[in-house]
């Protein structure tokens, strides 16, 4: 027990960032159908963005953070009118390999940003635990899980309840016919990519704020929000919000229990059980556990 | 074509009277003009240029080998591989184990080259078709990211395995290039010419690449090609029309990962030693970006794109020097006096900026900007 629930909630932790950076990845696919491979670039340019603002210009941290995510969600929704637009209508592969490109050349702008340093956001957290029941946990796993759960449900809320919400929505359902009713389409794209680009930015600073920092490799563990859209469902928040919890729960009590038990498998091997996950989830529910089987026809 | 008399084929090198000959590989004479022209040109590389820079034309065979495979998967096929690199890392292992030298750290069996080189291009093939019903039962964007899963996996195997590569970031050298005792990696008198041990590697390599390139060409060409073509286009279609769905995409999967394999195992030998991080995502991009901007479908396409992804970094590095706010070193001093980024981020950026442009201006690569010129002087002096 002892191992158990600390390595849970450092799991929650973890998930529940992972869960933000797939909900950032479920919003754009839900709008355009595309599976935005930037997305890691997207959070380690937010993360630069925030110990910039902190760190540099010494902002308190909560201003520091909300002015890096709207910081990103302008150059996420720049990003989409250069880069995407001009394929709206083209194979979805062929805007997806364009995000590919977005990838290298934002890495590139956050790898000249960054440069070798290891860089610090700012920490807010600490090493401090708290006492929950007579279990003691790092503070900064908890508001991992409420930062970012709070953040996912915000943008939940606004996609259900609010106007903007219900035009995403008609765009992401048919876009010719949203385009009929009156509904910005392309403003509707734009917007998708802010709200990604500024998830990502602060699930970034989330990342950031750990014991390690940031540097210009951090933005591989983005990619870990692939099994979470796969296993949760590529169009569904609430599968994104579960997927990731488990993910990130499977991945720490791997790093907890699996040097004992299964040495074999070798070291950092819960770096890797995400993507078994995928695969798995891929052969036995090749739609998620939330997500809605694609109609094909011929 | 024997039907038609030659007076009256004569300017007229697309009149075919029977489907073998418009089926040709190379069916009009300036193909077969250009293709020579070609072939000539590479083979008097190596008696022209330096070792430094057939080091770096090895490299662009090597890739183009690699691209071909990749394109027969994604480009003819239609199944987006992200995990070419995990192949090409297989089979330059496999070549490593049976080819290379023990030490006290990895193994090594010290074959010939007669029998590495064909297993680095057979065991991947086999992974390659174990892996194709998995590959099979999911589409599209879905199979880039379980080929992305299959890449991260890899890799952890490639650290783990430190008996065949060495562990991570230790490394192990490359096989032995000896084919029948004959050793492909040292100078050699040919023509009454010194080469250099690089330059004999070249050659190899060409050859290795003709015939390759060839075999694909001809694969692309039967009726398993137009199978592969027709799943690209519309999968359900194809499976209503009888195209069986798994075999197609079985033999795309093997074919792609023994192309891949062989070029993963002659890259080693022009890199020297390898890394097990070497076969990574980035490398898979690279191989992406030698399809898409080359050409997909084609066979030319990917060694153009060979061309331009292993050659235009080392442009850039050149010209670096007379580029304004650009530090040709780490530190170093730029033209201007304000230093914006060094040569590798303008590779790297320039690269990434490069995919996003061949996408978006013309998807069918540098092989479409070829048919469009080449349209324009056939249709010349009208536009049309």
């Amino acid at each position: 027990m002892e191992i158990l629930l600390p390595s849970i909630v450092r799991g929650l932790g973890i998930g529940s960032t992972y869960a933000l950076l797939a909900v950032g990845f479920v919003v754009i696919y839900r709008a355009t159908e595309v599976v935005n491979f930037a997305q890691p670039a997207l959070m380690i340019l937010g993360a630069y963005f925030t110990s910039w603002f902190v760190i540099g210009i010494g902002l308190p941290f909560p201003v520091g953070v909300i002015a890096a995510m709207i910081v990103m969600a302008g150059i996420g929704a720049l990003t989409e009118r250069v880069a995407m637009r001009p394929l709206v209508g083209q194979p979805v592969f062929s805007a997806a390999m364009v995000t590919v490109g977005v990838f290298i050349v934002l890495t590139m702008v956050a790898n000249r940003l960054i440069g070798p340093d290891i860089l610090t956001v700012g920490d807010p957290w600490g090493l401090e635990r708290v006492d929950v029941g007579g279990f003691r946990f790092f503070r900064i796993d908890l508001a991992k899980i409420v930062i970012s759960l709070g953040a996912i449900s915000i943008v939940g809320i606004v996609l259900k309840r609010s106007r903007i919400g219900l035009a995403m929505r008609a765009t992401s359902l048919d876009q010719e016919t949203a385009l009929a009713q009156g509904v910005d389409v392309g403003r509707m794209f734009s917007l998708a990519w802010a709200i990604s680009a500024a998830l990502a930015a602060l699930a970034g600073m989330l990342i950031g704020t750990g014991a390690g920092g940031i540097e210009a490799t951090t933005a591989l563990v983005a990619l870990k929000a692939l099994p979470v859209i796969i296993l949760g469902g590529i169009d569904s928040i609430q599968g994104a919000v579960i997927a990731g919890l488990f993910i990130g729960i499977a991945e720490s009590l791997t790093r907890s229990y699996q040097p004992e038990y299964a040495p074999w498998l070798g070291a950092n091997f819960d770096v890797v059980v995400p993507y078994l996950i995928l695969i798995v989830s891929l052969m036995v529910r090749p739609y998620g556990l939330y997500g809605t089987p694609e109609v094909q026809r011929v | 074509m024997s039907s038609i008399p030659r007076a009256l084929r004569r300017g007229r090198p697309e009149l075919y009277s029977d489907y073998a000959s418009d089926q040709a590989i190379w069916n009009t004479p300036a193909k077969r003009w250009s293709t020579l022209a070609v072939l000539l040109f590479a083979l008097y590389l190596p008696f022209t240029l330096n070792r430094d820079l057939m080091g770096l034309a090895t490299l662009v065979v090597v890739y183009a080998i690699s691209g071909i495979g990749l394109n027969l998967v994604s480009g003819y096929a239609g199944q987006i591989s992200l995990g070419h690199a995990v192949f090409m890392g297989l089979g330059a292992y496999t070549a490593a184990l049976l080819g290379g030298s023990p030490t006290n750290l990895v193994r090594g069996f010290e074959l010939d080259m007669s029998i590495w080189l064909p297993m680095a291009g057979i065991v991947p093939a086999v992974v390659g078709w174990l892996f194709a019903p998995i590959a099979a039962r999911v589409r599209g964007l879905y199979l880039a990211i379980l080929t992305l899963g299959l890449l991260f996996v890899g890799e952890h195997i490639f650290k783990e395995a430190r008996w065949l590569t060495g562990g991570s970031g230790l490394g192990r050298k490359p096989a032995d290039p000896v084919l029948f005792g004959f050793d492909l990696y040292t100078r050699r008198t040919v023509f009454g010419t010194d080469l250099s041990r690089e330059g004999v590697f070249y050659l190899f390599a060409l050859l290795v690449l003709i015939v390759l390139a060839i075999l694909a060409r001809n694969v692309a060409r039967t009726r398993q090609g137009r199978a592969f073509s027709a799943v690209r286009d519309r999968d359900i279609a194809a499976e209503v029309m009888g195209v069986p769905l798994l075999r197609t995409k079985r033999l795309a999967f093997t074919l792609s990962s023994f192309y891949a394999g062989i070029g993963g195992a002659l890259l080693t030998i022009v890199l020297g030693f390898t890394t097990p991080e070497r076969w990574n995502l980035l490398l898979s991009i690279d191989f992406l970006a030698v399809v898409l901007i080359g050409g997909a479908a084609t066979i030319t396409g990917p060694i153009i794109g060979a061309a331009f992804v292993v050659l235009m970094p080392r442009l850039i590095e050149t010209f670096a020097g007379s580029l304004p706010f650009v530090s040709t070193s780490i530190g170093g001093s730029c033209l201007g006096g304000l230093c914006l980024l060094n040569v590798f981020q303008l590779q790297r950026l320039l690269f990434g900026a490069m995919i996003i442009v061949f996408l978006v201006a013309e998807p069918r690569g540098l092989f479409g900007v070829w048919i469009r010129i080449r349209n324009y002087f056939k249709a010349w002096p009208f536009s049309y």
